[in-house]
Parts: structure tokens; C-alpha cells; sequence
């Protein structure tokens, strides 16, 4: 069992969670109700990672990331060095490849708000922020939850975006998944399989916990029930 | 405190609606689905934006185009009774009824909450979700809701429609309660007009965007002020005629219908020799006895034959068809026992009054709308009709045996006489099959 390589996967789903689950929620409840004409070119445009083979975006992210480029150049001199083959480049990465997980579970549970229970509280003197924080936000928690695991699960397993972005550095950018693939090319089996068995139990209990937040969801909404 | 509205605009939803409510009064805004009713609430509430308008109420303003005020929901004071009721389905029953209440500490927002609970009669259903509670339940707890708020005004979209029969009953009587609590404005949206008549102290017709008439609910279906609230009244005597003399003073007027002349108790403002339109509401219209002439039967006799017999339980429903050229349908009512004794039965021939002081004369209705209105009672007769002869068939299958074959019952080949009257339908689109 390679703990560094462990400590950084966690280290970027972390992450990941923390920068792309509250900019996601806005999105996502922007989307929602939104009747903008350019609506279904945004929604394209964040399915994309989910479609697109992990090589093509690594590949694309590369290029644009490398010091050659204007976006690079920018993004590596806000950082203070390259971005290519470090932490907060493979973070970006992930952010990027992990937009629909995010965004998609929450955009449906804010559609399938009843539009009068907003309507509903609006009337009953709630501000708009007041309407979010104690109509929106809690009838939609299922979908916050669902998205948190799913980020999170994975960001644990992600391999081609981080492989082609961070390289296979040590301590730097090799998570648990290169690991796993680096152990085996130099038929280190034991502890590959080791690292396997590590991340089917984290992807079972982020599932498990999708699951269980979805149930609980429908609970507290009543099932079959009119309002 | 009075309500005052007045809304202008043709798109997107066509609405031109002027409609004032005093304080304490229950006014039921009445129309056919889709004709703006709920639009005219949510356009109060602020939750409709309006091209032109202006609502008022007690002093303060909520909206008005022409000084660009346009107050949102949150800073109205009204509390509005969605008609699914809109219950917050994470919160309780109690937090449900707390959610208006702002500004008070902890404490004094539960005691409110259970006060307000109480005052509908939900005691000790606090804790509830509204996916655990029956329909007259949730809407009590949506009206204990809109109450939270102190409203200026009360709207109530729909209320009783998503109730069983027997909670609908409970919940009148518990609105008519309510409202000797509650001095502000009431606005109820129905299509139900029983529901309107029973509650409410004034009405308003509304029919495709536009309110037609407002005023108590007797004074709008006696004295309509057009064939169209007439019948969006409920009512169906409604024929052409034209005035040969105006009534002055105890002298009543005169209304020439066909062949006949009608005496009328009140002729409006129109002139002597003005085609009108004119109502007989059914309870001004009795029949005579068999062969017993009474009192009052030289007062406007019609005779003509039964038509149809509808048993509505103690009351039975006449449909009389006129004697005349244009088979006019009168519509009237009378207890079943009357119906029995007088040996009331389709075809039977009958004598009516209509009573003078019933005959209500409104302006003539333009001759297109009318030819609509034919075509479409026409259709849904021909409807009827076709039902009762499927019915008529069925019944002869069940009495054959089966072990022998049925008769046919429509000849493959139209029948000459079928052929003919197809020929008929083509020739006068107004008399289609019968």
C-alpha cells in the first residue's frame, strides 16, 4: 500500500470537493430555471468531460497548460510556476473532468421543485436568499449529497486526464489509481491489488451513501403525496 | 381596508379586469377554466407581472404601471391559498405556518404558529408532514399559513377542489367562520358556481380575460347584464324576442316571442321595437295542472311537449320542447312528487307561466355567437343521443339468449331514408342528424 500516493488522492478529491460542489450549486440552480436560449449550448458544454475520451482532454489540458501557451503563460504565472506536472494542475484538471458529475444531480433536484413552493414562500414574505436557504437548498440537499459522492468517488479513480496533465511524479501527482497502474507495469502485484481493494471500498460507500441520501430524500418530500 | 384592481393588458394573457373588495366581504371571482381567474390572483399577489394596472389596497400601493410601482410578493401583504395548497413538504405542519413569521423572537413565532394551527382546528398535528396529512388538512394548514403573514388581503385560488365532497362541506362552514374573525378582504377563485352563490357576498364574472359583471350573487344571475354571464350563470333560458311595448310605471311591458306576446315586469332601458335577448330564470317558470286551470295561468302560458325528464332525487329536471317552428328547449324544475302527480313523461304535453316579474331583457345577442352556441348545444345533443341508442343496443344483446344470434342492429348499406337525411346534413349545416 503506497499511503502517499493514498494521502494525495484524498488530498485532490478533497479538494476538488471543496472548490467545485459550492461553485456547482450556483450553476446548477442557475441552470435550473433558467429560459436562456444559449441554456442547452452551457448544459452541451458541461457534458462534455463525460463524453470526451480522458486522453483527448488530457491532451487538449497539456498543451494548454504548458509554459508555450498564452493560457498556461497566465494561469502558471498566477501560480508562480508551470502548471504542467504539479498538484495544482492536476487539481485543475480534475475540477474540469468532474463539471457533470457535479453540476447534473444537483441541476435535477432544483428542477424538480414545484415552481409555486417558491412561488409559496416569496409569498410568504421570504427573501430570495431566505427562499434558497430554507425551500431550495434543504428540498434539494438529495441531489448536494449525491453530487459530493460522486465527485468525490471520482476523483479517487480518475487516471487518463491525471496521467496525460501530472505525469506519474511521486508525492507530487501520482494518486492511488497511477499507483495501482505503476505497481502493475512493474509486477509489484501484491500491493496493486492492495490498492484496488482500497478503492472498490471507497466507490462502494460513496454509492451506498448516494443511495441512502436519495431514499431519505424522497422521505422527507413524501412519497406519492400531492404537494 | 378595500381592495381595489384594475388590470389592462392583451399579452400574453389577455386580461382587462376591474374588480374592488371591501373589508370583510367575500368576493368569488367566477369563470370557466382558462378564462384568467387564477392569472388575476397571482397578478395581486405580484407574482404575475401585468403590462398595465393598478392595485390598491387599504391606501397603500402595490402596483401601478403609470408611476412604475411594482411591489414584489415579499413586500405585499397578502396571503394566498395556492390551489394545491404549496405546503413546504421537509417542514412540518408548524413550520409550514411559522415560515411568514419574521422578525419575532423563537418562542413567540411557535406560540403564534400554534395559534394560528388552532384557529383552524388542527391541534396536536403540529409535528406533521403534509405528505402524512388528508386534503382538508393540507388546506387548512395552507390558510393557517397565508394568516401567519397578518394579510392585508386573503386569496384563495381553487380551495375545495382538491377535497373530497364531504371535507368540502366541513370547509365551507369553517370559512364562513373564519371570516367573522378575519375583517379583510376575501377573493375566491372558483368555477363552482353553488360554491360561489352559497359563500360568497359578491361575485364576478370572468370569461376569457375580461370581467363581464360584478355584484351579489342573486342580482348577477337574475339581472345578467348579457346572455353571456347569463349563461356562465348557469342559466339556460335564454331566447330572442323583441320588445313591442316598454313598461311604464304598473304597467308591465311587452315582449313579442314568435308568435306570442309575453307580458314583461321590467323592460331596462331599452325601446319598443329593439330585438333583445331575454331570460326566464326556471324558478319563475309553473306548471300548469292537468286539467285544473289555477290562478295565474293566464300570465304568459307556453305549452309545448317533454322532451326530456332528468330524476335529480327530490327535484326532477324538465327540458320542454316549444311548440313552433324553432323547437326552442325551456329548461325548468319542479319536486319530483309535483312531477308524479301531474304524470309528467317524455312526450306528455305541457303548459307553462313564465312569470313577468322573472323575465329579465338584456341586449341582443349578435346572431354568429348565437349560431356558434346551436351548433355546439346540437352536437352535444347528438352526443347524447348516440349514447342513449349504444345504451339502447346494449341492453337488446343482453336480452338475447346466447345461444341464438343477435340481430342486426346497423345495416351495412345506409337505408334510403339514411341516404336522404345524409343528403339534408350536407344541404343545412345547422340541422345535422338526429
Amino acid at each position: 500500500m503506497d499511503w502517499t500516493a493514498f494521502g494525495l488522492s484524498l488530498k485532490l478529491a478533497l479538494w476538488t470537493c471543496v472548490l467545485l460542489i459550492p461553485a456547482s450549486l450556483l450553476l446548477a440552480r442557475g441552470l435550473a430555471w433558467s429560459g436562456a436560449r444559449a441554456k442547452p449550448v452551457i448544459e452541451a458544454l458541461l457534458m462534455l468531460p463525460l463524453v470526451l475520451p480522458p486522453t483527448v482532454l488530457g491532451y487538449y489540458m497539456l498543451v494548454g497548460l504548458a509554459p508555450t501557451h498564452i493560457i498556461g503563460k497566465l494561469l502558471g504565472g498566477i501560480a508562480g510556476r508551470p502548471l504542467v506536472f504539479t498538484f495544482p494542475g492536476i487539481l485543475l484538471a480534475s475540477l474540469i473532468v468532474n463539471l457533470p458529475f457535479a453540476v447534473q444531480p444537483m441541476q435535477r433536484a432544483f428542477e424538480s421543485i414545484e415552481p409555486n413552493l417558491r412561488e409559496a414562500a416569496w409569498v410568504s414574505g421570504l427573501s430570495r436568499f431566505g427562499t434558497f436557504r430554507r425551500v431550495e437548498l434543504p428540498l434539494a440537499w438529495p441531489g448536494v449529497v449525491s453530487a459530493l459522492a460522486l465527485v468525490f468517488a471520482h476523483t479517487l479513480g480518475e487516471f487518463g486526464v491525471i496521467l496525460m496533465v501530472g505525469g506519474s511524479i511521486p508525492a507530487e501527482t501520482q494518486t492511488l489509481s497511477i499507483a495501482i497502474y505503476d505497481r502493475m507495469q512493474a509486477f509489484r502485484n501484491g500491493e496493486a491489488a492492495a490498492m484496488a481493494a482500497a478503492l472498490l471500498a471507497f466507490s462502494f460507500l460513496a454509492i451506498a451513501v448516494v443511495h441512502v441520501a436519495a431514499k431519505r430524500g424522497r422521505l422527507a418530500r413524501g412519497v406519492g403525496a400531492r404537494s | 381596508m378595500t381592495l381595489d384592481v384594475m388590470l389592462a393588458q392583451d399579452a400574453p394573457i389577455l386580461l382587462h379586469v376591474g374588480l374592488t373588495c371591501a373589508s370583510g366581504e367575500l368576493l368569488a371571482l367566477i369563470g370557466p377554466s382558462g378564462s384568467g381567474k387564477t392569472s388575476v390572483l397571482r397578478a395581486i399577489a405580484g407574482l404575475l407581472p401585468v403590462a398595465k394596472g393598478r392595485v390598491a389596497c387599504n391606501g397603500a400601493v402595490w402596483l401601478d404601471t403609470a408611476t412604475d410601482i411594482a411591489l414584489p410578493p415579499q413586500a405585499r401583504r397578502v396571503g394566498l391559498v395556492f390551489q394545491d395548497y404549496a405546503l413546504m413538504p421537509h417542514l412540518t405542519a408548524l413550520e409550514n405556518v411559522a415560515l411568514p413569521l419574521v422578525g419575532l423572537d423563537k418562542s413567540a413565532i411557535e406560540t403564534r404558529a400554534r395559534e394560528l394551527l388552532a384557529l383552524v382546528n388542527l391541534e396536536g398535528l403540529e409535528a406533521r408532514r403534509p405528505a402524512t396529512l388528508s386534503g382538508g388538512q393540507r388546506q387548512r394548514v395552507a390558510i393557517a399559513r397565508a394568516l401567519a403573514r397578518d394579510p392585508a388581503v386573503l386569496l384563495l385560488d381553487e380551495p375545495f377542489s382538491a377535497v373530497d365532497q364531504m371535507t368540502r362541506e366541513r370547509l365551507k362552514r369553517e370559512l364562513v367562520a373564519l371570516r367573522a374573525r378575519v375583517k379583510i378582504p376575501i377573493v375566491l377563485v372558483t368555477h363552482d358556481l353553488d360554491e360561489a352563490m352559497a359563500l360568497a357576498d359578491r361575485v364576478s364574472i370572468m370569461h376569457r380575460g375580461r370581467t363581464l359583471q360584478s355584484g351579489p350573487p342573486e342580482d348577477v344571475r337574475l339581472r345578467p347584464g348579457s346572455a353571456t354571464v347569463a349563461r356562465l350563470m348557469g342559466q339556460s333560458n335564454i331566447f330572442r324576442g323583441h320588445l313591442a311595448a316598454t313598461a311604464i310605471a304598473d304597467k308591465p311591458g311587452r315582449l313579442a316571442f314568435r308568435d306570442a306576446v309575453l307580458e314583461v315586469g321590467a323592460t331596462g332601458p331599452f325601446k319598443a321595437g329593439d330585438v333583445v335577448s331575454w331570460l326566464i330564470p326556471s324558478e319563475f317558470v309553473v306548471l300548469h295542472r292537468r286539467g285544473r286551470p289555477s290562478q295565474g295561468d293566464r300570465e304568459n302560458p307556453v305549452s309545448g311537449i317533454v322532451a326530456a325528464l332528468t330524476g335529480l332525487g327530490e327535484q326532477t329536471s324538465v327540458a320542454m320542447r316549444l311548440d313552433g317552428p324553432d323547437a326552442h328547449i325551456l329548461n325548468f324544475r319542479l319536486a319530483t312528487h309535483a312531477a308524479r302527480r301531474n304524470e309528467l313523461a317524455v312526450g306528455a304535453e305541457v303548459t307553462v307561466s313564465l312569470l313577468a316579474a322573472g323575465i329579465h331583457v338584456m341586449p341582443a345577442e349578435s346572431l354568429g355567437a348565437m349560431a356558434k352556441l346551436i351548433a355546439t348545444h346540437r352536437r352535444a345533443i347528438g352526443a347524447i343521443r348516440r349514447q342513449v341508442q349504444n345504451a339502447s343496443c346494449a341492453i337488446r344483446i343482453c336480452a338475447v339468449s346466447p345461444t341464438s344470434t343477435p340481430p342486426p342492429l346497423s345495416p351495412k348499406t345506409p337505408s334510403p331514408a339514411t341516404t336522404a337525411r345524409r343528403r339534408c346534413c350536407v344541404r343545412s349545416p345547422f340541422w345535422p342528424r338526429r
